[in-house]
């Protein structure tokens, strides 16, 4: 048996970066006082002169980014989700989104799994935020090996991007050797026709454990791995919702707005099927233990599988 | 100043103004005010000052500008347009449907537009971004930012003035538009943002104060600006909100509304009349 290898998908975006930076001399790093935490601090160590640290002030920071970029840099603006998106939201809306300008945004800390630094912290809206700018790429790695690569495939997509990580260290899925990474593309990741379990970020581990446990009861459970929430693969949700009939979604995210959001909203207009949502359930976090919030909140292959056996009623 | 590159300017601005009450009133919608107390900055920075080439918008050793008070667009479009960036004809489509002139600059679709702004505050973090890049490529050129009095009053711009002293962005020139009138009424009576350039000082730029409608006087403000090092240059310009239009002077009802018929008939009328007087003054 596989030896299961955690780590947090921030990790995996500050030695991202910090590989880019010997491939684009014309990379530059921005972070709002938050380069430890970040991971941002493997670029700032590895290329100093590039690293340009805005202290606490993100919304002057994205638009430093967007000068930057205006200018011809690629550039990676880092802070928590919390700020990138939420303070930061009307400057990434109207400085980078509608001059459709070309600055990659590494948010992490995104969630509940950001644990003990409670509700403040805690930042479940930024997927629906990102959702509403025209022309802004969304990603939401599942794990370590899509996080690298997600961050590899920003550098070339001609626009803003925001790119989703967490504190938590979790389970790798992928398999370095034969990953390859399409943006805009969903990842079947098991076959199954009572049902499909659409997930993203780090839910997709726990949809792949719900699928196990409905096996041994008999649900043949669809999961397909959303790591591209903006643009959405419509063909493979449609597809499933033909196929399955029925769809639960899980996601570390709010209900309101987020992947499931996304999911409904497009398969009521190819295949309406029921669609039911696993997230945070339109309330604040608070502080506690990432993996006692994860429960707490329901963002567990547990919950996933009961909404998943009371979903096959539905069909 | 020579006396004779005064007057071409005072000729310019007043065009300039023409072209700013020309669009307002096709678009019926609009900000004359502040577009009309920026007209002879924006002249004497595109006459005097900018490497920019109306054939190659994008030069990347151009010098930029950013308007951050990107409600004033009409006087931005109206100089870009006299300098040959676009048609003149432009001007009259300002806010209409399928308009290559937006009711804020959009640098997507404006040639000689370097960013999109209109949302107070963020032009110039974007502009000492911009010298940033300039700095990290030991690029020439410079980097404008113009804004509003009000404007300052949003917290992005402390933010951006801490951030560009502490990068020495001395590449970077921003003026505020001191004109002393926001929508609401007065900046001192509305929530002040004064002492201005106290302020600046105090957040570590070089502070130049300048009388916006004196082209001598602004000549000497941005020839002072060129010998500061390691500082960024905040220019403080006094200027009237309205300028050269006798029923829009400090008035601040016309912030941000657009001359009705007989009122564009005045206006028209006495920038003519300036301008016929001007014309005559340079023959002899």
């Amino acid at each position: 048996m596989d030896v299961l290898i955690k780590k947090a998908t921030r990790d995996s975006y500050g030695e991202a970066l910090a590989e880019l930076g010997s491939v684009y001399d014309d990379l530059i790093v921005l972070d709002a006082d938050l380069a430890a935490a970040t991971k941002t601090g493997m670029f700032k160590k590895a290329y100093p002169e590039r690293f340009i640290d805005c202290g606490i002030a993100e919304a002057n920071m994205m638009g430093v980014a967007a000068g930057l970029a205006a200018s011809g840099k690629k550039v990676f603006a880092s802070s928590f989700a919390m700020f990138a998106a939420g303070r930061a939201f009307e400057i990434v809306r109207n400085s980078i989104g509608y001059p459709h300008i070309n600055v990659k945004i590494g948010a992490t800390h995104a969630g509940i799994s950001v644990g003990e630094d409670g509700a403040s912290h805690q930042c479940n809206e930024d997927i629906a935020l990102m959702r509403t700018i025209p022309g802004m790429t969304i990603i939401n790695p599942a794990d370590d090996i899509e996080a690298k690569a997600a961050v590899k495939a920003a550098v070339d997509i001609d626009g803003p991007v925001y790119l989703r990580f967490g504190r938590l260290a979790v389970p790798v899925i992928n398999n370095a050797e034969n990953y390859k990474f399409e943006t805009g593309r969903g990842v079947l990741l098991r076959d199954g026709s009572d049902i499909t379990i659409i997930a993203t970020g780090l839910m997709v581990s726990e949809a792949l454990n719900a699928a196990d446990t409905l096996a041994n009861e008999g649900i043949n459970a669809r999961v397909i791995n959303i790591h591209t929430i903006k643009p959405l693969d419509r063909d493979i949700i449609c597809k499933a919702a033909r196929e399955t009939g029925v769809i639960v979604t899980a996601e570390e995210h709010s209900v309101i707005g987020g992947l499931g959001s996304a999911i409904a909203e497009a398969v009521t207009e190819c295949c309406p099927c029921p669609v039911i949502k696993v997230g945070v359930n339109d309330v604040f976090g608070h502080s506690g233990p990432a993996a006692d919030l994860l429960k707490e909140f329901g963002l567990s292959s547990e919950n996933i599988a009961e909404k998943a056996r009371y979903a096959v009623t539905l069909k | 100043m020579d006396a004779a590159i005064k007057k071409q300017l005072e000729i310019t601005a007043c065009k300039v103004r023409i072209g700013i009450i020309e669009a307002v009133y096709n678009a019926k919608s609009g900000h004359p005010g502040g577009s009309l107390s920026i007209a002879d900055l924006l002249t004497y920075l595109y006459s005097m000052k900018l490497n920019v080439d109306p054939k190659n918008p994008k030069m990347p050793d151009r010098d930029r500008v950013v308007l951050s008070k990107g409600h004033c667009a009409p006087a931005l479009y109206s100089v870009l347009a006299l300098r040959g960036f676009f048609p003149y004809d432009e001007l009259k489509k300002l806010r209409k449907i399928g308009a290559m002139l937006q009711g804020h600059p959009d640098m997507k679709g404006t040639p000689g537009v370097d960013m999109s702004t209109g949302s107070l505050g963020q032009g110039i973090s974007a502009a000492a971004g911009m010298a940033l890049a300039g700095k990290l490529d030991s690029a020439g050129y410079k980097v404008y930012a113009v804004l509003g009095d009000g404007e300052i009053e949003e917290g992005q711009v402390w933010e951006a003035a801490m951030f560009a002293a502490h990068n020495k962005l001395d590449n970077l020139v921003a003026i505020v538009d001191n004109n002393g009138l926001q929508i609401d009424g007065k900046i001192t009576e509305v929530c002040s943002p004064m002492p201005i350039t106290d302020k600046f000082d105090a957040f570590g730029w070089h502070v130049i104060t300048m009388d916006a409608h004196d082209f001598d006087d602004i000549e000497r403000a941005f020839d002072e600006s060129e010998k500061i090092n390691y500082k960024p240059v905040a220019i403080i310009q006094t200027s009237t909100k309205g300028r050269h239009i006798s029923f829009m002077e400090n008035n601040v009802s016309w912030h941000g509304s657009a001359p009705n018929d007989e009122q564009y008939k005045l206006a028209m009328d006495e920038l003519n009349t300036r301008l016929e007087t001007l014309l005559k003054e340079e023959v002899l």
